[in-house]
């Protein structure tokens, strides 16, 4: 059975925030909801599946489904896959739909990382390989830095080439009125930029924002009702990237095996994808990635990314128009959510002029989570304009 | 292979339990152990009761050689945690000799003078707690 045009985007709403100091975390997670289903053409009571991760507060999906209000569930699902769990709940969503579970499901994001403390989760502390890897040091910005390093040991990646996305996302950036950081940077620039963690620079590092986003995924039959245009979901690989008993090998991300399911199932090929969305923690995120699904050759992705290919809207490959997490938004830490919402917007129409897409057709939206350097997850997404 | 004082690192304690304690047990004494299967003879990391390979339940402990390369490293500029005043220090992969490739710091090293590649031995540093943390030193 497969999910290809089974499902559709009926509504996406990022929030226009990126500090937000008097809210709660629950609290972001009903106004994004409200703005998604608004988008929608729908309300919460309409609502009969509700998918949320590790940024929802509470008890799995059952306290932000209490704290909401929702009164027609018949499907739940709190898939924890860090920042590729949205994308997963998408396909998942489909998945049900397709089966007759439910007809209208949400998803919710929200995190206020950068109003809030941090804290460190108990649950990674009890995991088994807890004692193996956290007495040694590592923090996010260092195990994405051992696979940076790792790939251009292998395939002589550079700094300046890792640079090159970055600059590609601030172009874009410029044309979004809610990005972080609006305004363009050079190769120069990423490159004197402090050292955080070799051979990563502070721009070569997504932002850390407040914020959220959410989703609303209806059966056709709901779609056709609808007064916005919808998105097809065309479809949906995810895979684990284990630490293999001691064998990681650092220079690959999980879009090896999602991708291919993706594409499969949507019945496309990477020729046929007219925008992607990549996630962009860091610049290897997206460099490891690209290769991955199989836009350039393992180990090309350096020469690709270093030759424009990236820029919207006459780029080979236009990847996040909104400015993605290195410029735009990182809300909760976890940057699947706002890559789906910007496809939508691409095959929509309705991305920032000046980087909008002609004639968007398909896009494919792909998110990571979890940590290069260890374990990672990878969602893979293909979209359709409503007509495709 | 020996236990000495860990320097101007940190060497917080491992969360320690009953499937990892003669690991950690056997770090105070600055050996390094691996567990291996008995039925397919893999080497197995980090150390755990199944096989990762072959899902047997028969794995044994034995001493490493301590011996490897850095598969990959990082000289990392923002501490965190225990870990806030101790930058720049060297986070890194080695690929032990026995094949598994296990996170570790590089020390008693020049952190530009660090190559991929570059052979490796262990050292352990005590943790004030009956373990000590297996680093690695150019060897």
């Amino acid at each position: 059975m497969t999910i290809r045009g089974k499902a559709h985007i009926a509504g996406a709403y990022e929030h226009p925030d990126r500090k937000i100091p008097d809210k709660s975390v629950a609290q972001v997670h009903a106004e994004v909801a409200l703005g998604a289903l608004a988008d929608a053409g729908l309300s919460l009571s309409d609502v009969d599946a509700y998918f949320c991760a590790g940024d929802a507060p509470g008890f799995g999906a059952l306290s932000m489904a209490d704290y909401l209000g929702l009164k027609r569930l018949r499907y739940t699902d709190s898939t924890e896959t860090g920042g590729s769990s949205y994308l997963a709940h998408a396909g998942h969503a489909a998945a049900a739909i397709a089966q007759g579970k439910c007809r209208i499901a949400l998803i919710t994001l929200a995190g206020l990382p950068r109003s809030q403390r941090p804290h460190r989760a108990s649950a990674s502390q009890l995991a088994p390989e807890a004692a193996f890897e956290q007495p040694f040091g590592p923090t996010t910005v260092s195990m994405y830095a051992l696979a940076a390093r790792r790939h251009m040991h292998e395939y002589g990646t550079t700094s300046a080439q890792l640079a090159a996305i970055k600059v590609a996302a601030s172009q874009h950036a410029q044309h979004n009125p809610h990005a972080m950081l609006p305004t363009p940077v050079t190769v120069e620039e990423v490159l004197d930029s402090p050292m955080i963690s070799d051979p990563l620079h502070r721009l070569d590092c997504c932002v850390i924002s407040d914020g959220g986003g959410a989703l609303v995924v209806v059966a056709p039959e709901v779609a056709s009702e609808l007064p916005r245009q919808t998105v097809k979901v065309l479809g949906h690989g995810e895979s684990p990237k284990l630490a293999a008993n001691g064998r990681i090998d650092l220079t690959h991300t999980g879009a090896v095996w999602s991708g291919p399911r993706a594409f499969e199932e949507a019945g496309v090929t990477q020729g046929d994808i007219d925008y992607v969305s990549i996630y962009d923690s860091f610049t290897i995120t997206v460099l490891q990635t690209i290769e991955d699904l199989g836009f350039c050759a393992k180990g090309k992705g350096g020469a690709f990314v270093a030759d424009g290919s990236l820029l919207a809207p006459h780029g080979s490959l236009p990847f996040n128009t909104d400015g993605g997490g290195l410029c735009n938004n990182h809300p909760a830490n976890r940057g699947g959510m706002t890559k789906v919402i910007e496809a939508v917007r691409q095959l929509r129409g309705e991305a920032n002029g000046p980087v909008q897409v002609p004639d968007c057709e398909i896009a494919l939206a792909h998110g990571n989570g979890g940590s290069l350097g260890t374990r990672s997850h990878a969602a893979t997404l293909i979209l359709g304009r409503e007509d495709a | 292979m020996s236990t000495e004082q860990a320097g101007p690192l940190p060497a917080p304690a491992p969360a320690v339990n009953p499937e990892t304690r003669e690991f950690w047990a056997a770090t105070a004494e600055g050996r390094l152990l691996l567990k291996r299967c008995l039925d397919c003879g893999s080497v197995i990391w980090y150390p755990r009761a199944i096989c990762p390979e072959c899902s047997s339940l028969r794995t044994e402990w034995f001493a490493a050689s301590g011996r490897g390369r850095v598969y990959s490293y990082t000289v990392n500029h923002r501490g965190e945690g225990a870990y806030r005043d101790a930058a720049p220090f060297v986070l890194a992969y080695v690929e032990l000799d026995e094949g598994p490739r296990m996170m570790t710091n590089i020390v008693e090293a020049d952190p530009t003078g660090l190559a991929v590649g570059m052979p490796v031995e262990v050292t352990f540093h005590d943790t004030g707690d009956d373990s000590a943390l297996p680093r690695f030193r150019p060897s």
